[in-house]
């Protein structure tokens, strides 16, 4: 029994934006199909072939990126090119829930299936698009990848140290959200399917997604005319919304070793005064947030001293015992091997992988507790699952497969 | 598209959401509400703390002029309820009754002692989805550590990944509350993936959501570096961290704003780069306007030839310098438009009062305006990530005062039948 048995997906998605949301729904149990086109061998997802690998083997069924993005997905070709190929995704979109797709907005209108088109195949139902920028509005036609829309929505600007440059978000946090926005657009267009029996085209825009995600920054600006870009601003490290000071990344014992620490009241400072125990600590004018805040930069430098010729795993944990919330600054290797966390939470799973074997992905940040996720099969080599779909679901005889693989069509 | 479905009800139009006041969950209610749920935000009758966080509303502290709430209780109600009284409880527990979903960020364990918790009401509601959110995650070993936004950052691979070349500047947290934002959509996708499951199979559950492992799957490469090949990516200024260093990517306008853009590697975008500069009158005073040409006449280049073939270098890097002398002659913003219209890959690094002004946003219906019939005024907020006119997600409306639906809530309670589940 899995919480979203039953449930049939005609999964164009691909890269992170899209493959992260169909992969939720896999594991919670739909039964996704994964759509790709032979005659580029599957590359519009670049992340089949890229970097890490888990051996010396190379090509579109090696890239561990997919592997992680894609598992528990069936994979099928199709060439939209042929009548041959566009009659079988008529055929498999007839059985679906839901068809989505991240590809440049319009892209799959051109292929020759716009929702007019889906809607005529199956009237209920639910199409989810997910572009850059949507697929309305002046910059529709714009390209974009992860960071072009963290830059274009806010996100990356707001995240920096005062007086440097922008630095950025060093991973693309909006595919990683972009997916989970795209999730929940497909469940809302799925819910409300079941109650009304009415499909839908779902148009997101990813830079609407990240915007919506600079909150109380936003608000600041159109209530209290406060822009984000002002001197001193943005400062990541401290913290504004609620004020909390002392409030950073501090440096620790070692290379490249840090610890932050967030000072949330006046009670978190005596505990974390009563820790570093040392004269400048004990000073009144620390007591209250006021003070703090006053003399900022020479509070954060004397910290930075104290933090600086100590161990921060000891050093965190010593505060943490005190109350305050304090942790070090983990290496990947740190998070996912040391960290009973993540270990203990099952958060790094084993899949197997037809080609490349047993390998270690993400897993989801929640637990069900009658109906949890699943996550075991790794992701589908190009075409792997032809057979099973057209074959044994759309009821093609071996005959009928081997004339369409002849006709180029698969 | 059209717009005509913005005053269509949302998908989840008749789902009542109980949700306990948190800085954890605050965000997942939000949304809920965005998608029509009713969600009724518990209370202490003097408020949560999250009242008081900053910025407030034309600079005056007070517990209705919180921005913070403002933005994450947007379309909410509030029932004040004192939970360390004995009616209160009392009150609690018939509220739990009438709703669908109950979403709370309460230390594990807390719950728990006072008889509240999943366990206490899953016999009599077998149909309830209760969603927790918590630092941790409550089947956690850490599950009690104190933390914040910042330290979950700092310790679950975020901050690693985000900083600059010059790595004796701190790591960076991620701006915009991005641990809470990160775990509170996984937690509406566990609350809407639980209430199909409700629906269709007829069983509620207890879904456990994890802040530190939400942000510990939250860093692509970071994380599948290391699972895959036991290799460690380091940070690197705007650009994602990486194994290997890789060219540095932010350019300066001449409006002092800053851009990015792709490096030209198809005829078509050294083509178009070569003639920009033209147009700018700019290409008697670029030196290596000849190498832009030879990217074109060779029909461009491949990336793996660059380290290998130093003509092939050459054209990268005018590529590279060419981005940087067209941007220097123009706004951030022009030089963004005018990359994209050309077919180069671009963007301009807007603040987030950039975008809510910005004609693309605008045109789309980005901002909308929220009524607050208590100032007798409307405030820009953000909308909604998508278009879906027959169930849309829309902001519903402000925030509620401290228990303002409290007598009109708990007094239907009496009236009512005391489960309202759609299950089918």
């Amino acid at each position: 029994m899995r919480a979203l048995s039953g449930i049939r997906i005609c999964d164009f998605s691909g890269q992170l934006a899209g493959a992260g949301a169909t992969r939720f729904l896999a594991a919670m149990g739909a039964e996704v199909i994964r759509i790709e086109d032979p005659v580029t061998e599957g590359y519009w997802d670049a992340l089949r072939g890229v970097s890490p690998f888990v051996d010396e083997r190379r090509g579109n069924d090696f890239g561990g990126p997919f592997n992680n993005h894609n598992v528990e997905k069936l994979g099928v070709t199709l060439n939209l090119r042929t009548e041959r190929g566009r009659q079988l995704l008529r055929e498999l979109v007839a059985v679906s829930d839901c068809v989505t797709e991240n590809f440049a907005a319009g892209v799959l209108a051109r292929l020759g299936f716009p929702y007019e088109e889906l809607r005529t195949i199956k009237p209920d139902i639910v199409y989810v698009s997910n572009s850059g920028f949507g697929h309305a509005g002046p910059y529709r036609d714009f390209k974009t990848w992860g960071p072009i829309v963290q830059a274009c929505c806010g996100l990356a600007f707001s995240t920096a140290l005062a007086g440097e440059l922008p630095a950025g978000i060093g991973y693309s946090y909006m595919d990683h959200q972009g997916g989970n926005l795209m999730a929940i657009a497909i469940l809302a267009g799925l819910v409300h399917r079941n109650r009304t029996g009415e499909g839908q085209w779902i148009d997101m825009s990813c830079t609407d997604g990240g915007a919506l995600l600079t909150g109380p920054a936003l608000l600041d600006y159109t209530v209290n005319g406060r822009p984000l870009r002002r001197p001193g601003s943005p400062d990541s490290n401290r913290s504004e919304s609620p004020v909390m000071a002392p409030h950073g990344i501090y440096p620790a014992a070692g290379d490249d070793n840090w610890i932050a620490i967030a000072c949330r009241d006046d009670r978190d400072w005596r505990c974390l005064a009563g820790v570093v125990a040392t004269d400048w600590a004990r000073e009144p004018r620390w007591r209250t947030l006021p003070g703090r805040i006053d003399a900022m930069g020479e509070l954060e430098r004397l910290l930075a001293e104290w933090t600086g010729v100590r161990d921060r795993f000891d050093t965190a944990a010593a505060l943490r015992a005190a109350g305050v919330p304090a942790a070090a600054v983990q290496r990947p290797s740190e998070r996912i091997e040391d960290d009973p966390g993540t270990t203990e939470w099952g958060l790094w799973p084993t899949v197997t992988h037809t080609k490349m074997g047993v390998v270690r992905v993400d897993g989801l940040p929640l637990h069900f507790s009658k109906t949890d996720w699943v996550v075991e099969r790794g992701a589908p080599c190009l075409g792997e699952h032809n057979d099973r779909v057209f074959g044994e679901l759309l009821g093609h005889t071996d005959d009928e497969l081997r004339r369409f693989r002849e006709e180029g069509a698969l | 598209m059209s717009r005509a479905g913005a005053e269509a009800a949302g998908p989840l139009d008749g789902v009542r959401v109980v949700e306990l006041a948190s800085e954890h969950a605050a965000f997942a209610g939000k949304v809920l509400a965005d998608l029509g749920a009713e969600v009724i935000v518990v209370e202490a009758p003097d408020g949560h703390a999250t009242r008081w966080f900053e910025p407030f509303a034309d600079d005056v502290p007070g517990a209705e002029n919180s921005l913070w709430w403002w933005f994450y209780n947007a379309g909410k109600s509030s029932v004040a309820i004192d939970l360390d009284d004995a009616s209160g409880v009392s009150r609690f527990r018939a509220l739990v009754a009438s709703s669908d979903v109950v979403l709370e960020g309460e230390a594990p364990g807390h719950l728990a002692d006072r008889g509240l918790d999943y366990g206490d009401f899953e016999p009599v509601r077998p149909d309830l989805v209760w969603v927790s959110v918590t630092p941790f995650g409550r089947a956690n070993p850490r599950a009690h550590e104190p933390a914040t936004d910042l330290t979950v950052a700092a310790n679950a691979g975020p901050a690693w990944s985000c900083g600059y070349d010059d790595h004796a500047l701190p790591p960076v947290r991620p701006g915009g509350n991005q641990a809470y934002h990160t775990v509170c959509l996984w937690a509406v996708m566990g609350a809407m993936a639980a209430l199909y499951a409700r629906d269709t199979l007829g069983i509620g559950q207890h879904v456990d959501v994890s802040m530190h492992a939400a942000s510990n799957v939250t860093t692509e490469a970071a994380t599948y570096e290391w699972l895959v090949a036991h290799a460690t990516v380091e940070r690197q200024t705007f650009r994602h961290a990486a194994v290997r260093r890789t060219p540095d990517r932010i350019i300066t306008a001449a409006d002092g704003r800053h851009a990015i853009g792709a490096l030209p590697r198809l005829t078509a975008e050294f083509r178009a780069l070569a003639d920009w500069l033209v147009e700018l009158g700019l290409r008697d005073e670029f030196d290596e306007y000849f190498f832009l040409e030879l990217g074109v006449e060779r029909g461009g280049i491949l990336l793996n030839e660059v380290d290998r073939d130093p003509l092939v270098a050459a054209i990268y890097r005018a590529g590279y310098d060419a981005l940087r002398a067209v941007a220097a002659h123009l706004t951030a913003k022009e030089f963004f438009v005018g990359a994209q219209r050309r077919g180069l890959p671009a963007g301009v690094l807007m603040a987030p009062e950039d975008v809510i002004e910005d004609e693309h946003f605008v045109a789309r219906g980005f901002p909308v305006e929220v009524h607050h019939d208590d100032r007798n005024r409307s405030f820009v907020y953000p909308g909604a990530p998508y278009h879906a006119p027959a169930a849309p997600w829309r902001v519903r409306g402000r925030a509620p005062h401290v228990g303002e639906h409290t007598a009109a809530v708990l007094d239907a309670l009496g009236t009512e039948s005391p489960r309202r589940s759609r299950a089918q």
